[in-house]
């Protein structure tokens, strides 16, 4: 549990940052929280000769309204985000699911941007953006682009980060005012991953789902959107059979691993269960 | 006497004696961060060592080579088993009679198991140095599945045993086979079942888990090459036990030994026994001339330093139609990975396993143990309760109820049924025990009125029925759970270690002006002894606490004693307190006297000193004694104030305890809820009742862990795969249930005050308690019994494989 030798670097611009991260190349790791590196550090599974920290880097941090979307900068903490009005106001199912995220004390140190770019299934915020409609802003050496975060996730700890670039912030696209939402974990304890988790964004006329979207977490090695299980619901009012029949599509797409949580068959069922309670009651929360 | 006058309830009150919820003095530093723990002993040009370990559960030892290692800046040494061969310490011998590889001879034979000692200036260069050191493995078959242990064609796993048809405790029968414990009548057993109106037979497991406590294993360790002397600071349970440990493998003269157990993180039995990291770093600080040290990191704690449980249990009961017990049997499987480490007094193989009649008079009973080696760590030791009593409650708590679900009878009432009656004690059990004293049924009464058990039944079946009906998904247990304990060990006449005797002791120094040092053979390691062993003081000598201070841990200064674990502290330490402070008392008595020019027997003693019979004013306080201890003694009396008692108890202690846990299972998920838990605890006289609820408090999170997911689990190849807190379970305040305690006071007789022990009753208590409420909730469904443990996708399972989805 002792990391080896590596060297330390702390740019205060996004420039030098990317610089840094172009030159030192497949050597080098950007530095957020540490949550996730700096335990596989000190296990030596990851061993990275450079350690580019992003604490000193300016414009990172914080939380605007730009128009209709929500801007997030990479290096705002998990408890900034649950101590912002802006979220809670525009963005609330971000705000519940921060609060599932570890403890407070990861919380203080865990960066929204750590969380989205390190590619870790068992994240949460990964699903709610895809849920949530989110693209990353990524800048590197060559510029800057934007991808959706439906695109970026290809594999376990595996992303559209090209070498060299660094995740800056995250751009959401405000949901409709009187959304119904839930954000839906079964873990074993405080801290654990999610056995299984599902976020659940909603709208409604006329008494029937006429928008859905629907995330899942840690229930494949990338976070999924429920895409068959989202189209089920909508035009309906969420009756039994509506919701057993997006129940049994989000799982036709849910490929877990076997692990302490449980076998794959549980894994499964139970995420069936956790896309139908954030289900009920996001269309619990929705104004008709 | 005039209004300042203290009143006899403030003079009591000031001493903070017996029965005071004295806040614990040791708290003041802990709770600052001002504690002294092993790894914030530094000394000047100190070493650190860290092992290489083991990836391999089973695997011949090829080669070792350290060039690479010795050639990291800051690694000075690589110490493997031709080393240690070179001193005799290759292997050492454990508590239970068998030896233990220090590091691989050879072979390995667990997960983790330690093949070589890298020492370095710093922890990061001794890790640096550990990737360097190219070890060639030749994998073997690995031997998990202890049911498979004795197979014919099993893997022989410990060839240094190779035709040794005898081990520490009898005949072996196979090559992985390390004891046979029989106990009690098998003939009469054996006749009681034959004429059994009813029986029930069960193969109920007690999984595999880990003491793990906050502080992990670690120890520093100073060779003066001078004075010949080594100096050991260490996580120690038991320090004495170790420096007498120390002196006979090492042979080291044991004045020149000094052992110093500082402030200690919690033990829970991790840190009785002797581990490879302790010879290790001894051996290299005689070799280098430089204080090393050894820290233990988490995946060490967890995989290597001992486990505790992995015992296979097959309950039977012999009883009458109307559910009066008349014979139980049990065969034990006990899994005790590579090496057997128990850490039980020498003569019992399965430690007190035979209070397994538990709380109720069976007429006859017959218990089998056999011991066997697997590839997993090597143990295993009593996880916060005396030795394997823990296995032993569960076992018979668990056995009583799928009894009552055969007759058709409540738990409580069969239990009612069953339990020793107040007139049997001192009461011989069919197993060899003498239970000191107990009132069963007045617990069990108290317990079921306080929680209005028959409106918890009554509440049971009508959800049942609502389940049946589908209009819940939710279903409910009720598990109760009554322990009967075996603690304080022990007499000499059945109680050693390595041939040392289980007594304790405690030296008491009183000084001039009414304060004093009172130092014992035990050590605290978050028990609040420095709160509680002032307290006994107090009432018996009438000074305040706050006026003595309490110090274990040094082997130097500390009288011998054999340490704390399996809640022997206040039977045997307590005892020996008691008995010193009176020596004390009637030291003060014979001064007092000569001072207040009257007979000895014309005193009697009031609270805080002595007064002459008949005459309340004429009075001597304790502290003014003291004082005249040292200037005006009696002639021919020896000055000062000063004594020392070693205790051997003339019996163990046997607390017992009513339990129950209301649990809410949604059967879907698997997610339970508990509802409720009361805990009622005997412990006999209780010295500080606020200690007694934070260390019930402690131990039903303990046992709430073990009993619903806390397991230490290898895979089908041997490898261990609960390494972290992250899959091994360790609740936090979230998880951990609401406890309501209660208590009734049943005095041991033979204790000279009356204590009996608690500190363990909660674990050993509290696993049955939550397990019979899950197999409770399922019994309906037509369930007899569930394995442990109990998390949430065992639970969906369990539901599962009763048909509840359709």
């Amino acid at each position: 549990m002792i990391p080896g030798p590596f060297n330390y670097h702390r740019p205060a611009t996004v420039a030098d940052a990317v610089k840094l991260l172009a030159s030192l190349g497949d050597d080098a790791r950007p530095l957020a929280g540490g949550h996730s590196l700096v335990p596989m550090m000190k296990l030596r599974l990851a061993t990275p000769e450079h350690l580019v920290d992003l604490h000193g880097v300016e414009g990172l941090k914080g939380i605007r309204r730009d128009g209709n979307r929500i801007v997030i900068g990479a290096m705002t903490t998990q408890h900034e985000l649950l101590a912002s009005d802006e979220i809670a106001r525009s963005a609330p199912i971000l705000h519940e699911a921060a609060l599932l995220i570890a403890d407070p004390q990861v919380r203080y140190r865990g960066t929204i941007g750590g969380n989205v770019a390190n590619g870790d299934p068992g994240n949460d915020m990964p699903a709610l953006m895809m849920t949530l409609g989110a693209s990353y802003r990524l800048e590197g050496s060559s510029g800057a682009r934007d991808v959706a975060a439906s695109e970026f996730y290809q594999g376990a700890y595996f992303t559209a980060l090209e070498p060299g670039e660094l995740l800056t912030s995250i751009s959401i696209p405000a949901p409709a005012a009187g959304h119904g939402y839930a954000y839906e974990k079964l873990k074993r304890k405080v801290g654990d991953y999610a056995t299984a988790a599902a976020a659940v964004v909603l709208t409604m006329a006329s008494g029937k789902v006429a928008t859905c979207t629907i995330g899942l977490t840690n229930l494949a090695e990338t976070p999924l959107s429920a895409e068959d299980a989202a189209r089920a619901v909508i035009g309906t009012g969420l009756d039994a059979a509506t919701l057993k029949k997006a129940a049994a599509a989000a799982e036709a797409i849910m490929s877990p691993a076997a692990d302490a949580r449980g076998p794959v068959e549980y894994r499964k069922h139970v995420g069936g269960i956790m896309v139908t309670r954030a289900l009920t009651r996001a269309f619990a929360r929705a104004s008709s | 006497m005039n209004d300042m006058t203290p009143t006899r309830e403030q003079r009591t009150a000031v001493l903070e004696g017996m029965g005071c919820k004295r806040k614990r003095v040791e708290d003041i530093r802990f709770t600052q961060g001002k504690g002294t723990y092993v790894d914030d002993v530094k000394l000047p040009g100190m070493l650190h060592g860290d092992f290489v370990r083991s990836p391999h559960p089973h695997a011949r030892v090829k080669s070792i080579n350290s060039d690479e290692a010795l050639k990291v800046p800051g690694v000075l040494a690589v110490i493997t088993a031709e080393t240690l061969k070179t001193v005799n310490l290759a292997w050492m011998p454990t508590l239970a009679g068998d030896v233990q590889m220090v590091l691989a001879d050879g072979k390995v034979l667990f997960q983790n198991q330690e093949v070589a000692f890298v020492v370095a200036t710093d922890r990061y260069a001794a890790d640096d140095g550990i990737n360097k050191v190219v070890v060639e493995y030749e994998p073997l078959p690995p031997l998990v599945d202890p049911f498979k242990a004795m197979d014919a064609d099993a893997p022989m796993l410990r060839e240094d045993l190779a035709g040794k048809t005898t081990g520490a405790h009898g005949p072996r029968k196979h090559h992985n086979h390390i004891f046979e414990w029989t106990v009690g009548d098998k003939d009469l057993t054996d006749a009681a079942f034959r004429k059994a109106e009813v029986t029930i037979k069960e193969m109920i497991s007690y999984h595999r888990t880990h003491p793990s406590p906050l502080e992990t294993c670690q120890c520093l360790c100073s060779f003066d090459k001078i004075k010949g002397e080594l100096t050991i600071w260490g996580t120690f349970q038991a320090p004495h036990v170790i420096r007498t440990v120390v002196a006979l493998i090492a042979k080291i003269p044991e004045q020149k030994i000094h052992v110093i157990a500082p402030d200690i993180g919690g033990g829970f039995g991790n840190k009785v026994g002797a581990y490879p990291g302790y010879i290790c770093a001894a051996v290299a600080s005689i070799v280098t001339g430089k204080p090393v040290k050894w820290v233990e990191d988490r995946i060490e704690n967890l995989t290597s330093t001992s486990f505790a449980r992995d015992y296979h249990m097959t309950a039977e009961i012999a009883a009458t139609k109307e559910g009066k017990v008349t014979g139980l049997r049990v065969h034990v499987l006990a899994d005790h990975g590579a090496f057997d480490a128990c850490a039980d007094p020498s003569k019992w193989p399965a430690g007190f396993f035979n209070i397994v009649t538990g709380s109720y008079d069976f007429p006859t009973a017959h218990l089998a143990v056999d011991g066997v080696y697997t590839n997993k760590a090597p143990g295993g030791v009593a996880y916060r309760c005396s030795f394997r009593v823990t296995e032993a409650a569960y076992c018979i708590e668990r056995a009583m109820d799928i009894l009552a679900q055969k007759l058709g009878m409540d738990p409580a009432e069969l239990r009612l049924k069953n339990f020793i009656k107040p007139e049997q004690f001192p009461y011989h059990s069919a197993l060899g025990w003498e239970y000191d004293s107990g009132d069963y049924a007045t617990a069990m009464r108290k317990m079921m009125e306080s929680v209005d058990y028959a409106g918890l039944r009554k509440q049971q079946a009508e959800k049942r029925a609502a389940f049946k009906r589908g209009e819940t998904r939710e279903i409910m247990g009720l598990g109760v759970s009554f322990f009967t304990e075996i603690v304080g060990a022990g007499p000499s006449k059945n109680c050693d270690i390595l041939g040392i005797a289980m007594f304790d002791s405690c030296e008491i120094r009183m000084h001039p002006t009414g304060a004093g040092i009172a130092r014992m053979g035990t050590k605290s390691q978050g028990q609040g002894h420095e709160t509680t062993w002032a307290q006994i003081i107090a009432t018996e000598i009438g000074i305040p606490a706050d006026n003595i201070m309490v110090e274990e841990g040094n082997t130097d200064t500390a009288p011998y004693g054999l340490g704390t674990y399996g809640s022997r502290s206040t039977p045997v330490a307590g005892a020996a307190i008691a008995m010193a402070a009176r020596k004390i008392r009637a030291k003060a008595q014979m001064i007092a006297a000569y001072k207040l020019e009257v007979h000895e027997d014309d005193l009697e003693w009031d609270i805080d000193g002595f007064r002459v019979k008949g005459l309340p004013e004429k009075t001597m306080s304790m502290k003014d004694i003291c004082w005249a201890a040292y200037n005006s003694v009696p002639p021919g009396m020896e000055p000062g104030l000063e004594a020392v008692s070693y205790y051997d108890p003339p019996n163990m202690t046997y607390p017992f305890g009513a339990y129950i846990c209301v649990m809410d299972i949604d059967v879907d998920t698997g997610v339970y809820k508990v509802r409720r838990f009361y805990a009622l605890d005997d412990c006999g006289t209780r010295i500080n009742p606020m200690i007694i609820e934070g260390q019930v408090h402690g131990g039903l999170t303990e046992a709430f862990a073990i009993a619903m997911g806390q397991e230490i689990r290898y895979d089908d190849e041997g490898n261990v795969v609960t390494g972290s807190f992250m899959d091994f379970f360790m609740p936090t305040a979230v998880e951990a249930p609401h406890w309501e305690t209660d208590f009734t006071v049943t005095p041991s007789p033979h204790h000279p005050i009356g204590a009996k022990g608690v500190g363990e009753s909660p674990n050993v208590g509290g696993v049955p308690a939550f397990s019979n409420a899950v197999n409770d909730a399922f019994s309906f469904l037509g369930s007899t019994h569930i394995q442990m443990p109990h998390d949430f996708w065992r639970n969906w399972r369990a539901a599962k494989e009763l048909g509840v989805f359709v």
